[in-house]
């Protein structure tokens, strides 16, 4: 599976930053029936995590209501420099990872 | 001319103009390791073509164009899927496959911002003259040609949405309705259904014709595929 984070090229220390994830994923609700009238099995994704250089920073537990390819956006704070990633898993066990390196400007002292 | 974007609300704008945030740059990531990544039977594209970057540019802003080894006129996923074939010796792209979508929104994406430009004479002339035709050509229980709503009332409402002049310019587009990326011909089948006509199947000579009319007419466009479409 597909999915891309994105973060600033350069953030200050100790200064909330804006993260930005989207995940290609069709979030199937469970409703949906497919041409032959069967049932289409629920299956989305229900857990996202986002850990910053080890240290967990965000999560999340979705359901049917989200739309397919869901986009989340959240603000963290970095004192150092590191790898933020995040890893999410489907209702059928499928998982997926993407990253983006986090570089923290030096204090202008 | 009216690029199709400017009928959609403020908010798909700003989707469409944000390169994270706008869905089709999913299928457009997708592509781009499809190109770099060797086929199971033959070479990967970037083999022959190299960077995308460089070899594409433009090219999709050329299509649909005649192709004297195939003796036809093909749109951009049918050139993508007639070299998968020949030089990868794969089996083919199935139309609005993750695979097709992913090559021909990474190809068209390279000629983002470049004016649509097509060949309609020579050995394309009976294909373009067809698909002007169609263009005009009344059809299915509504009675109702392209030209009737996309000529005659751009910009009017129908129900509450507002019609649009039908440029191809930003497809293959992530469409909100379908949530997911779809090819030009996804949506051209959807306007047969929506006049209560028979849908010519893709890849079909109908539709590639009325492609080819449609891109003739976005003169002075430029393309922005992936676009986002309700």
């Amino acid at each position: 599976m597909l999915g891309r984070i994105q973060v600033p090229a350069l953030v200050k220390k100790g200064e909330p930053f804006e993260v930005r994830v989207l995940v290609q994923h069709p979030m199937e609700t469970g409703f949906r029936r497919d041409m032959n009238g069967r049932a289409i099995p629920m299956n989305v994704v229900d857990k996202l995590k986002v850990s910053l250089a080890g240290r967990e920073v965000f999560s999340a537990e979705m359901g049917s209501g989200m739309s397919a390819n869901p986009y989340l956006q959240f603000y963290a704070v970095a004192n150092e420099a590191g790898e933020i990633v995040v890893e999410w898993s489907d209702d059928k066990g499928e998982t997926g990872r993407a990253t983006a390196k986090v570089v923290v400007a030096r204090s202008p002292s | 001319m009216v690029g199709g974007v400017e009928y959609q609300s403020a908010d798909v704008k700003a989707l469409e103009a944000d390169a994270f945030a706008n869905p089709g740059m999913l299928w457009v990531a997708q592509g781009e390791r499809l190109w770099n990544q060797a086929a199971a039977s033959g070479p990967a594209c970037a083999s022959c073509h190299g960077d995308a970057a460089k070899s594409m540019k433009g090219v999709a802003a050329s299509y649909p164009k005649f192709d004297a080894t195939l003796g036809r006129v093909v749109n951009l996923e049918g050139r993508i899927d007639a070299c998968v074939r020949t030089n990868q010796k794969g089996s083919g792209l199935v139309p609005e496959s993750p695979e097709r979508l992913g090559l021909s929104a990474y190809v068209a994406y390279q000629s983002r911002g470049m004016p649509i430009v097509v060949t309609i004479d020579g050995p394309a002339k009976p294909t373009f003259d067809r698909g002007a035709a169609l263009h005009k050509l009344r059809i299915g229980q509504m009675n109702l040609a392209c030209t009737h709503c996309h000529d005659g009332h751009a910009g009017k409402t129908l129900l509450n949405e507002t019609v649009s002049q039908g440029q191809p310019d930003g497809w293959p587009a992530y469409r909100l309705e379908w949530q997911s990326l779809a090819s030009l011909q996804r949506r051209l089948r959807a306007c047969f259904y929506g006049v209560r006509a028979e849908q010519p199947p893709f890849d079909s000579d109908d539709l590639v014709a009325l492609e080819l009319f449609l891109a003739h007419r976005a003169k002075g466009l430029n393309m922005s595929a992936p676009g986002v479409r309700r």
